[in-house]
């Protein structure tokens, strides 16, 4: 297990390294233009250009360009050419929001996913698993910026039952933390039971057949203890293993729609809107940001498993 | 011999009989094809969106047809102080208050059918001829993916050893990243100066961009399928038995691997489809995408989006469409895949 885990941290640092060497390559070279007037904005002047070149060492060699830009994330003396204001403190002010949302969010997603898919199998090839299965082809088809915007038009400014858009901190008023997080938990889940409940119910029909759920049956157990105990549970382990990936892509910058849309001001939206302005720094440190915490959760997720499951470590 | 008793085939002998040997010597002559297309035509609310997605299709396509004949406008024309006779009333197409009209249906002749946008732009041109930059990025974007995926999966599947390490550390790499924010990155990384490509120069603003962008960024939810299936159709025995014939690994990967892969491709193809377009719209939603004043379901559900309170079917209408065309070729790709390969596991993950 030990052995498992040095290796498993070890090619994560290596993926990390090439994550950021990708995004380095993605903002400064990549592109067919001078990185220093991409950087400043849109109306930049010769000196503000002429420092920007200065300061990130663009006529350096580009090595020294990604150690430059890398001291930079790293310290947090990343700032927005934009705004002015530093990245890393704006992002750590949206991380809580994000956060909120996130796991409000997979959980809602978890739980609805996991009775869709479970009665879908069970009623397999009948009406409602074939309502269900339309329901969820629906879901994944949706754009979540724009089922998001009707929701808040409808049930938020029309019938006023919910706030429209804008965030409460926890520590100020949990219900009202919870009432103006209603909507967006909502409107992030609906992609995601779309596509879990499918999974779940493919995963639930094959384990169906298994010899040891025959076995429960003859030992005379009842289809609901068979159902949860023995055929929930495992059909469930690919799918927490999704969860785990979805949730960091969530809470790295992956909820950039219905952050905006919803005016939550979390990472996804301080991204969104140094997007509107082609403020690179921020798109930067939020890219980066976003694909660290993957390959984090993905190591985390591999070695829980390895933990679960002793196969794992010898492959 | 002859006295064998013929109790068992006797029931086969009548002219019912002869039908059920007919039809089972039919399903075994038909190919894998035929088959599939044969159990495609079973499932009615596929084909029903199959269709609707060439409906949908064949109505973008003739969106020049619409303005000229019908609406008596251009996508980008503007009628912001123009006025039209609605039930015998003068009407201002953007009010006052710069709120434009809503939907007219057939009242002023099929001209602004769906409403006017704050710049009294004809909004069923903009929808049409936004459909057809939509569908054509996301289209062209499945082609890119499909057609590189292949390619590395293939090479990758196939050589193995270091070929396939170093592809797939790549793939790993781009994996790590939200398909949205990578999307963004190189949406803002491009907007200012465009891509050049060895000899060819994109612009920064062109459709070319986030055509390249989308073809990308889906290249390893392809990929990792594909080469996992070169790996096992690598050891098939018409495999060994091309190589024993001194077939060479390029005759081998492009006349034996990859015709077995077309029902994949055909699969992933159609759902490739439906998430260019859909991540065509939350690129252009966020800026990131096509550029104004190039219209697309995308762009003009993010000009909606500012004034839903005043005029919600600025919103409603694109998003609509996209989602009867998303969900239509979610549906119809679905079915094909039940059809070519009931147990096949091939769906495109997020």
């Amino acid at each position: 297990m030990g052995r498992f885990v040095v290796r498993r941290l070890l090619q994560m640092i290596l993926v990390l390294f090439a994550v950021s060497v990708l995004t380095f390559l993605i903002f400064n070279v990549i592109p067919n233009s001078d990185p220093a007037v991409r950087m400043s904005g849109r109306q930049a002047s010769e000196s503000t250009i002429q420092a920007i070149r200065k300061e990130w060492g663009f006529n350096d060699p580009l090595w020294q360009q990604y150690l430059t830009t890398m001291k930079k994330v790293i310290t947090g003396d990343l700032k927005s050419e934009f705004t002015q204001l530093p990245v890393g403190e704006e992002i750590k002010k949206g991380l809580p929001r994000t956060l909120s949302l996130a796991v409000g969010a997979a959980l809602l997603w978890m739980f609805v996913a996991v009775c869709f898919g479970l009665y879908s199998a069970v009623k397999a090839g009948r009406f409602a698993d074939r309502f269900l299965t339309i329901i969820a082809l629906v879901g994944i088809s949706m754009p979540v910026f724009w089922i998001g915007a009707l929701m808040n038009y409808y049930l938020g400014f029309k019938l006023g039952w919910f706030p429209n858009g804008g965030y409460v901190e926890f520590t100020e008023d949990p219900i009202d933390w919870f009432y103006h997080l209603i909507l967006p938990w909502t409107a992030l889940a609906i992609l995601f039971i779309g596509f879990y409940s499918r999974v779940l119910r493919s995963n639930v029909l094959d384990t169906i057949n298994e010899d040891y759920v025959r076995t429960a049956r003859a030992k005379g157990l009842g289809e609901r203890q068979i159902l949860i105990r023995h055929v929930l549970r495992n059909s469930m382990i690919p799918i927490i293993t999704l969860w785990g990936l979805d949730f960091g892509a969530v809470l790295g910058g992956g909820a950039i729609l219905t952050e905006t849309v919803f005016d939550l001001q979390g990472v996804g939206q301080y991204a969104a809107e140094a997007i509107g302005q082609l403020d690179v720094p921020p798109v930067l440190a939020v890219t980066m940001f976003s694909a660290f915490f993957i390959v984090l959760l993905n190591a985390i997720v591999d070695i829980l498993y390895a933990y679960l499951d002793p196969r794992i470590r010898l492959q | 011999m002859a006295t064998e008793p013929l109790a068992d085939t006797t029931a086969l002998q009548g002219p019912a009989g002869w039908d059920e040997e007919a039809a089972r010597e039919r399903v075994h002559g038909l190919g894998p094809w035929r088959l599939g297309l044969r159990r495609l035509r079973r499932n009615k609310v596929a084909i029903a969106f199959g269709i609707l997605f060439v409906l949908l299709v064949l109505s973008c396509l003739a969106a020049p047809l619409w303005a000229k004949h019908v609406a008596h406008t251009t996508p980008e024309e503007n009628h912001l102080s123009d006025t039209i006779v609605v039930d015998g009333k003068k009407t201002n197409v953007v009010g006052l208050d710069g709120v434009p009209i809503g939907p007219q249906y057939l009242k002023v002749d099929g001209e602004f059918f769906l409403g006017a946008d704050p710049n009294g732009r004809d909004i069923m041109v903009r929808l049409l001829y936004g459909g057809r930059n939509s569908l054509m990025i996301g289209v062209a974007a499945a082609l890119m993916t499909t057609i590189l995926s292949v390619i590395l999966g293939v090479i990758a599947g196939y050589f193995r050893g270091w070929s396939d390490t170093a592809i797939r550390s790549v793939l790993d790499i781009l994996w790590s990243f939200p398909v949205v924010i990578l999307g963004v990155a190189l949406g803002v990384a491009l907007a200012l100066g465009g891509l050049q490509l060895g000899p060819i120069t994109v612009a920064g603003d062109s459709l070319a961009v986030p055509i390249f962008i989308i073809g990308l960024v889906y290249i390893p939810y392809m990929a990792r399928p594909v080469r996992g299936q070169v790996l096992s159709l690598r050891e098939k025995e018409f495999v060994e038995a091309a190589r024993a014939q001194g077939a060479g690994p390029l005759r081998i990967m492009f006349s034996e691997i990859v015709p077995n892969l077309a029902s994949t491709v055909l699969v992933f193809f159609t759902l490739l489809i439906a998430n260019a377009v859909l991540l065509e719209a939350a690129l252009s939603f966020l800026g990131a995408g096509v550029r104004p004043p190039n219209p697309s379901w995308g762009t003009m559900i993010d000009d909606g989006v500012e004034r839903i309170a005043t005029a919600p079917h600025l919103t409603i209408v694109p998003g609509l469409m996209l989602v009867l065309t998303v969900l239509s070729l979610n549906v119809f790709g679905d079915g094909v895949r039940d059809a070519l390969d009931p147990r096949a596991k091939v769906r495109l993950e997020h």
